[in-house]
């Protein structure tokens, strides 16, 4: 009677004993499963990001130009040198303006998407969102310069529609104007905000598809107009979204350092400092203290976000 | 409890005009008639369910009253007043949702203070008056807590709470206990129960169980396909269906075709026959009777159900386990108390 229950009793090999082992002791698997990613991101990532943060500590010999190996924050005081300062307070205004512009650009098209995009319709809009992605950055930024030019396409709209005077009193503005927009800070802020929406759309449409229809019925149940169900439903459950969002047009705008190159004025962002810093001038100590910056800008702005609540509703 | 303020609930309306009251009222999607000329009276202070399959309109019906969907054709009236084209935050009405619908980034004292929040009221006020709906629904000191952190139960109150401290004129309840467990319903069905009769808001709740339509109902309106086909007291509902679809849907009673109503000696015609009202004695101790064979036996603690077998045609009865037993394969003699069997329509 047991016979007909008992195991097959063929050898049970050394895959067979493997089998046994891992599923006996899941620690094990968990354990063969991480230790490659981990070792990848514990020795190549966050090892050379310590030894990049050690390098921040040490200063340049101004009369050899050698790094000299001896703890000082004397480097991290020449980030508060009036022009070095400039570059970040520049930088993180833009980072700002960008992520700004960017979730009221994206708000709309993911709520779109969330609510209102079925089947095909769905496709087709992750299609639209990604598709810049798969083209040659630098082709896309190229081809901005082109359509902002004083000769492009812009130009040839304003003065086709009798808008140049607009056009022109845009660009007078100072500070951020220039001859064209393609040598401007506009140029800078359009080009950005185009390059890093995708990345503000995706999590915003993420965090509004969680919010069931019910939810806002129930609001509108309860007596709230259109105008404070986006208030006190909408925005708060969309939040998380926007935090996940902002990160990365945040910091994808504070590291950039070939957009601000290609299209804008000759002013620095932080991402070109850094490549000069460690290129040009080899001063690797400035270069490693500058990138700490938004390192640091990230954390406080999380930090901030989650004072606020940003995260509650995840 | 705080007594509820009727004067308030209903300003300048008579006592005695109906709570809802649909006039032909169709729901259209495309070519899918979910609500078909559907005309309907509720009561105020009454408690009225809509008891239908999946995808009869009821729910659509109760949407209707909501405002979150817009009748095709016909009119709407709640305590009087057209509501055709209004919104639902500018109804009387508030809803239950069949998921609850609670705000997942809000206390539970502020979801209940939600539509209060809405109106204006200063935040001591309005937690107060929450604090006193959740006392009411027996969850005082939980206000604190996230919709995520309770049980199903006690979501449903929150949003019981929720929607009951907005002082509705009529309350809404999409398939209530639905995500319930069957002992947490038992007690929610009372409990809801008593809720409606010491309040007197007039309660519509849908739901396709008929025991729960009967238990906790004062009148039942049975949708299929579109349409009401019958509405009634419980007792009414259940004891004289006037449809094949009704006989059948509320409680499963044996439809007696014309011919097998003529054995059992009822005058011609269709008849509903609950599987109670068919009584079962063995076969040899009525030798003229009506003789069906068991098929089958089912028992259920206090009673027994069989399976009949009579020229061809299935019936179910259900006897007391006290009453003698019988096995599949005897034979045995049916019959019918005068009176006990409800002429259908068809």
């Amino acid at each position: 009677m047991a016979s007909g229950l008992a195991a097959p009793t063929r050898p049970i090999g050394l895959r067979g004993r493997l089998s046994d082992l891992l599923l006996s002791r899941p620690g094990v698997l968990v354990l063969v499963l991480l230790a490659p990613p981990l070792l990848w991101l514990g020795v190549v990532f966050v090892g050379s990001l310590v030894a990049l943060l050690a390098q921040s500590f040490f200063s340049i010999d101004e009369f050899t130009g050698l790094v000299v190996r001896e703890f000082t924050l004397r480097t991290y005081g020449e980030l508060f040198a009036p022009a070095n300062f400039d570059i970040i307070r520049r930088s993180v205004l833009m980072a700002a303006a960008v992520t700004l512009a960017s979730a009221l650009l994206a708000f709309p098209i993911a709520w779109y998407a969330a609510r209102y995009a079925r089947g095909r319709l769905k496709a087709a809009f992750y299609l639209a969102v990604m598709l810049p992605l798969w083209s040659s950055y630098l082709v896309r930024i190229y081809a901005w310069k082109l359509i902002l030019a004083k000769e492009g396409v812009v130009t040839y709209a304003a003065e086709a529609t009798g808008l140049m005077p607009l056009v022109d009193a845009i660009l007078a503005v100072p500070g951020l104007g220039g001859p064209s927009f393609s040598v401007s800070t506009y140029g800078t802020f359009i080009v950005f905000v185009y390059l890093w929406v995708p990345f503000m759309i995706l999590p915003l449409q993420a965090a509004l598809e969680r919010v069931p229809r019910s939810v806002l019925e129930a609001s509108a149940d309860l007596g709230g107009d259109p105008r404070a169900t986006f208030r006190h439903v909408v925005l708060p459950l969309a939040l998380p979204g926007f935090a996940a969002g902002s990160i990365f047009t945040f910091s994808l705008t504070l590291g950039d350092y070939i957009v601000p190159q290609i299209v804008g004025t000759s002013t620095y962002y932080l991402g070109q400092v850094v490549y000069v810093q460690q290129g040009v001038a080899g001063n690797i100590p400035l270069a490693a203290a500058f990138s700490v910056v938004p390192i640091v800008i990230m954390g406080a702005y999380l930090m901030i976000a989650r004072r606020m609540g940003a995260f509650d509703a995840m | 409890m705080r007594p509820l303020d009727h004067t308030r609930l209903a300003p300048g309306i008579h006592p005695m005009t109906t709570a809802v009251r649909f006039s032909g009222v169709s729901r259209h999607f495309g070519p899918v008639k979910a609500v078909d000329e559907v005309d309907l009276a509720i009561e105020p202070g009454e408690f009225f369910a809509m008891l239908g399959p999946s995808g009869s309109g009821k729910t659509t019906c109760l949407r209707l009253i909501g405002g979150f969907e817009q009748p095709t054709a016909g009119t709407i009236e709640v305590f009087g007043q057209h509501v055709e084209g209004v919104p639902p935050y500018r109804r009387a009405v508030n809803t239950v949702f069949q998921d609850y619908a609670l705000f997942p980034h809000m206390s539970v004292i502020d979801n209940v203070a939600y539509g209060l929040m809405i109106r204006g009221i200063r935040k001591v006020e309005r937690r107060a008056l929450a604090a006193e709906m959740l006392d009411l629904v027996r969850l005082s000191g939980y206000g604190d807590r996230r919709p995520a952190q309770l049980s199903g139960g006690q979501r449903q109150r929150v949003a019981l709470a929720r929607a009951l401290v907005n002082e509705p004129k009529v309350l809404l309840l999409d398939e209530p206990l639905g995500a319930l467990d069957l002992k947490l319903r038992g007690e929610m069905q009372t409990e809801l129960k008593a809720l409606q009769a010491r309040l007197g808001i007039t309660f519509v709740f849908v739901t396709h169980d008929q025991t729960e339509a009967l238990a906790m109902a004062d009148r039942v309106a049975v949708f299929n396909a579109g349409k009401v086909v019958q509405v009634g007291p419980p007792e009414e509902i259940y004891e004289r269906p006037r449809t094949r679809f009704v006989a059948d849907f509320v409680g499963g009673a044996n439809v007696l075709e014309p011919p097998i109503a003529a054995r059992l000696g009822l005058p011609a015609g269709l008849y509903a026959l609950r599987a109670e009202k068919l009584t079962v004695t063995a076969a040899a101790a009525a030798p003229g009777g009506v003789h069906a064979v068991v098929t089958d036996v089912d028992y259920q603690g206090a009673t027994r159900r069989y399976r009949l077998a009579l020229d061809g045609a299935s019936l179910a009865a259900v006897a007391p386990a006290s009453a003698p037993a019988f096995e599949a394969g005897d034979p045995v003699a049916l019959s019918v108390a005068p009176g006990a069997a409800a002429r259908l329509e068809g």
